[in-house]
């Protein structure tokens, strides 16, 4: 299994670990079920790669065979894992030279907040087309496109993060590091990863289920005449809906289930409780525990693999990159300014020919939109955005009492809390199907299901934060509301909602960005060889996209995007910058 | 008496300066706001400098660009007399907040002022392990910072500065985020390892806002002035053993550099002269050498006092005869001289007490103040307000004069931005508003950031 975060720890006293060796002695079983893995994703890889060599066909059928569904599932994780070592990768660099540099950042973060409000299917034509272009007749091509999609869906969230983190490191611990002259490597291993790591984790846990969420999508998708399509568990369970083969999906369904909490249980657990020693301070809760992480800790085979190849390896590294890009005084070079403004100079002027011809290009091609196409744009938007809206209100009426019932009763919080969990981490889009059935029949067809639909896709962000608002309510508060008999309506306006207010605010912002992206797959939806659609935004894009018309995906996407980043700037920065100043509990 | 010369430090033409400020300003933002001008210094060999000043003096920034963690807007900084570039490879610094990597174990964290230098790994180590030793951290070497205390946390600050050897040690704030005790006794183990030689520095620059601080440290003392920063005025530091908290002497110079830091607006020099010729004035003088200065300035500095520790001293020097030496009530309160100092000046300023000879004396209006009860408490306080205090006094009467009785914040606090830098505005008007709130002259509500003339005030009035 590959740790996407490795921390260079300066090698202490010669060589030995610095933490002392944890209680239980080796478990034998640790070293055997190590191998065993790395045998399996050894093997795995292979048959994967001879999956990618072989030759494209444009109408490849899933088999609905039970036995098949480890092997379809070990290729969906193995492509979330690429794509999520591309998008972590990418992310930190991108929010590195962000930090880097004011004016790349003035530029950068517009970028991804726009990035982030595309939704991932406006992606689809032109990566697919493009790389099918590039690796004509073999899979690959597609192999990687679908890669590419589900880095979409991964990436931003990330790079954000780090940013984020980036930008919050205490002024003095900078300051330490260019004092004591770590340079770039040192400075990027020792303070700004490690001080990145716990919300990069957590927003990795939260890239992978943006992943699972849309793996249907990035498996299988119809371009124009052709039906493409990968092996894969979303492939798997998209076949299972379209032959409405009940039994196929759920199996299909349970597997989903089973590589996702093996998958939490195996990787982000012990992360987590790693991780924990990057918290700066000493919080009042329990550190996060992994069974499976300490068993790691007293592995023999480990210890002697970081001994010999980690640890060497990191040494080396630091001692080869330790001194770049350090600030050594030096005489003033003039010309060195010079070419780095040229350079700046120049980059600029490519970015703008590059912005102009863009907008240009843009326009062009919307230039070809009827009044007719606008108004089913301009439709189509309003009925996503009163759908949306339902879907968010219809969330906080549940997961609000829910949440605050759960996250101030700390017996029901250890009980409903894993149960909670597990069922939040099933993507929704696996259920569709499953609900479909159901919800098809009711009146008003898909134009209510969809609501479902993207309720279903969003209403956990919220829960989450409900919780763990409600958690963090001071005990003494309760106690002064018990003590001065405040109940019922008036308990919640005067303590429970102001407390919960900033969760819920971030809750929400999450929620809306979520219900928008899930429209394209929630209003447009094939289920038993049927096409089922209804008037909306993401019927629109998902339609367009399958139709290959540029142009209406074009206006689709722009207006989505413009409406979701304007409901995040107009709405909920507003009310998030009101939670920080006014509803702080501190 | 004394000549000025005893006292105050002749600027020394020295070309052998570790390192030295020629004429150094510093703007910020995009309007270009000076936080430092025309700032010029020099530091020799065997030197332990402090540079004191109230927030906003710009002595931090100057400490950062004298390091080469920030490019002066204008001047130069010389090491050695060539121009610095980058951070300065002699200095090291300890942080206020100390600084420390969290992840990193106490050993790691001393080493790694090592890492950049050239040095084996054994090397490191042993050089670490010295550096442990020698500040009394032995034991604690896999320690991790968030399992210590934070005199534990600041002894590692010292030893990762001290491990690489520099030339030069910055220390900024270094004890103000420790508890009076702990501040006090590494403040007294830094001045050992200093006085003995045993660290290889060859000069000492200290920030702090601390006047004890400066006196019982430093060589030589400069005191910074706001708006933009400058230095107002270089003090000799006192022989080492006049630094004791006994010694007149340091009583006289810990005086001297309150009343220099508490009249921002005087000429720096005249006031030491005065204090030389022993005419002693009452702090927030009234006298005529003030009229010109408040003239200019139309309200008077309020100290950043709370109205608790404001009544709190008051009642306390009431309880015990009216009248204490500023030394005792540091002792007695547990507070830090400069603080002290801060909420007698407020005293003063209403007209509860006054500093005379180094002891606080209550007025007959004070002595009322204190064995009232709350309501007769406040009404006192009210009239001294209204008297005494001028911003109060014309924000009662501007909320008395308009129809609706209320008043932006934003409006006080512009018209006091033409006296006042800022972020002193802003904090002026803090001070004023808790003053006022519990004078209830009137009301104030943050959100909509409105004053409203509190209602009995008015039927008072009408």
């Amino acid at each position: 299994m590959a740790q996407p975060i490795i921390p260079v720890r300066a090698p202490s006293s010669s060589g030995e670990p610095s933490e002392p060796p944890r209680m239980p002695p080796t478990p034998r079983w640790v070293d055997a079920l190590m191998l065993c893995v790395v045998a399996a994703v050894a093997y795995g890889i292979m048959r994967a790669a001879a999956e990618w060599r072989a030759p494209l066909s444009p109408n490849v059928r899933v088999s609905l065979s039970a036995r098949l569904l480890p092997y379809y599932a070990g290729l969906s994780t193995l492509r979330m894992t690429i794509a999520y070592v591309l998008s972590l990768a990418f992310s930190v660099t991108y929010a590195r030279i962000a930090a880097g540099s004011r004016a790349a950042e003035r530029l950068m973060l517009p970028l991804l907040d726009i990035l982030q409000s595309v939704p991932i299917l406006s992606f689809m034509p032109g990566v697919v087309l493009g790389l099918a272009a590039l690796f004509p007749g073999r899979t690959l091509g597609l192999e990687i496109a679908a890669i590419i999609l589900i880095f979409t869906s991964q990436a931003w969230n990330l790079a954000f993060s780090f940013h984020q983190s980036l930008l919050t490191i205490p002024r003095e611990l900078n300051e330490a590091a260019a004092v004591y002259r770590l340079g770039f490597w040192r400075r990027f291993t020792r303070l700004e990863l490690p001080f990145g790591a716990i919300s990069l984790i957590a927003n990795s846990m939260m890239s992978w289920a943006g992943g699972w969420f849309f793996l249907m999508a990035s498996e299988q998708f119809t371009l124009g005449s052709n039906n493409f399509r990968l092996p894969g568990l979303g492939s798997y369970l998209a076949s299972a809906a379209d032959a409405g083969d009940t039994h196929a999906l759920v199996l299909g369904v349970a597997t989903l289930v089973f590589v996702i909490v093996m998958l939490d249980q195996l990787f982000w657990r012990p992360l987590v409780a790693w991780s924990d020693r990057f918290k700066s301070e000493q919080s009042g809760g329990e550190a996060p525990q992994s069974r499976l992480l300490d068993a790691l800790r007293g592995s023999a085979m480990l210890e002697s693999l970081s001994a010999r190849v980690a640890r060497p390896l990191a040494r080396t590294l630091d001692r080869k990159l330790g001194s770049a890009g350090s600030f050594e005084p030096r005489p003033r070079a003039h010309r060195n300014e010079l070419r780095a403004r040229v350079v700046r100079w120049g980059s600029m002027a490519l970015l703008v020919a590059l912005a102009i011809w863009g907008t240009v290009a843009t326009v062009g091609a919307l230039a070809g939109m009827t009044g007719g196409d606008w108004r089913l744009v301009g439709m189509s938007a309003a009925a996503t955005f009163l759908r949306t809206t339902i879907a968010l209100v219809l969330a906080a009426a549940w997961t609000i009492p829910v949440g605050v019932a759960i996250g101030m009763n700390p017996r029901w919080a250890r009980h409903a809390q894993p149960l909670v969990q597990i069922t939040a981490s099933v993507p929704a889009t696996a259920v569709f199907p499953v609900l479909l059935l159901a919800l098809l029949a009711l009146p008003g067809g898909l134009n209510i299901a969809a609501v479902a639909l993207m309720l279903l896709g969003t209403q956990w962000y919220l829960l989450f934060n409900v919780i763990a608002g409600a958690t963090a309510i001071p005990y003494d508060l309760r106690l002064v509301a018990a003590s001065y008999r405040i109940t019922g309506w008036r308990r919640w306006k005067t303590l429970i909602l102001p407390a919960i207010f900033p969760y819920l605010v971030t809750g929400m912002i999450t929620a809306t960005g979520g219900s928008w992206n899930a429209s394209i797959v929630s209003e447009y939806v094939t289920f038993a060889g049927r096409k089922q659609s209804t008037i909306g935004l993401g019927a629109l894009i998902a339609q367009a996209a399958e139709r290959s018309d540029f142009r209406l995906l074009l206006a689709g996407t722009l207006v989505m995007a413009g409406i979701v980043s304007a409901t995040n700037r107009l709405g909920w920065r507003r009310l998030y910058a009101l939670a920080e100043t006014r509803y702080r509990l501190d | 008496m004394s000549d000025v010369n005893t006292i105050i430090a002749a600027p020394g033409a020295t070309t052998t300066a570790l390192l030295a400020a020629h004429d150094v300003m510093k703007f910020f933002g995009d309007d270009r706001r000076p936080v430092l001008e025309h700032v010029s210094l020099e530091l020799n060999e065997g030197e332990f400098v402090a540079l004191l000043g109230p927030s906003g003096s710009g002595k931090s920034t100057l400490l950062r660009i004298l390091a080469g963690l920030m490019e002066p807007s204008g001047g130069e900084v010389l090491v050695h007399g060539s121009p610095l570039e980058g951070p300065n490879p002699n200095v090291a610094i300890v942080f206020q907040s100390f600084a420390l990597f969290p992840w990193l174990d106490v050993l790691q964290n001393v080493e790694l002022g090592l890492l950049a230098m050239d040095v084996s790994d054994d090397e490191r180590q042993r050089r670490a392990s010295k550096a442990i030793d020698l500040i009394g951290l032995d034991g604690f070497e896999e320690a991790f910072p968030k399992e210590l205390s934070g005199g534990m946390k600041q002894r590692v600050g010292f030893a990762r500065a001290l491990v690489v050897q520099p030339e030069v040690l910055f220390m900024d704030e270094p004890f103000s985020a420790l508890d009076v005790l702990t501040a006090e006794n590494l403040r007294a183990e830094l001045q050992d390892l200093w006085l003995n030689k045993t660290m290889p520095t060859k000069a000492v620059v200290m920030v702090t806002h601390n006047i004890d601080e400066a006196v019982s440290l430093a060589d030589r003392i400069l005191v910074f002035g706001a708006n933009p920063g400058h230095i107002r005025v270089e003090l000799k530091g006192l022989p080492s053993a006049e630094r004791s908290e006994k010694s007149a002497a340091r009583s006289r110079l810990v005086e001297l550099i309150y009343r220099v830091m508490t009249n921002p607006e005087e000429d720096a020099l005249a006031i030491v002269e005065q204090s030389l010729q022993g005419r002693t004035r009452p702090l927030a003088a009234r006298g005529a050498g003030r009229a010109a200065a408040t003239r200019a300035r139309r309200y008077q500095v309020l100290p950043d006092v709370s109205i608790d520790d404001l009544t709190g001293l008051v009642q306390y020097i009431g309880g015990i005869g009216g009248h204490a030496e500023v030394q005792d009530l540091s002792r007695d309160l547990q507070m830090r001289a400069d603080d002290l100092l801060a909420i007698v000046e407020a005293t003063d300023l209403l007209g509860f007490g006054a500093l005379q000879e180094r002891q606080v004396v209550l007025t007959p209006i004070g002595t009322r103040f204190a064995d009232s009860e709350l309501d007769e408490e406040k009404a006192i306080f009210r009239a001294q307000a209204l008297d005494h205090i001028a911003l109060l006094h014309h924000i009662v009467r501007d909320l008395e004069t308009t129809p609706t009785h209320t008043l932006d914040a934003e409006r006080v606090i512009d018209e006091l931005e033409h006296s006042f830098s800022g972020e002193e505005a802003r904090r002026q008007f803090e001070t004023a508003v808790d003053w006022g709130r519990y004078a209830e002259l009137f009301t104030y509500d943050d959100s909509s950031g409105e004053l409203t003339l509190d209602e009995e005030h008015r039927m008072r009035r009408s």
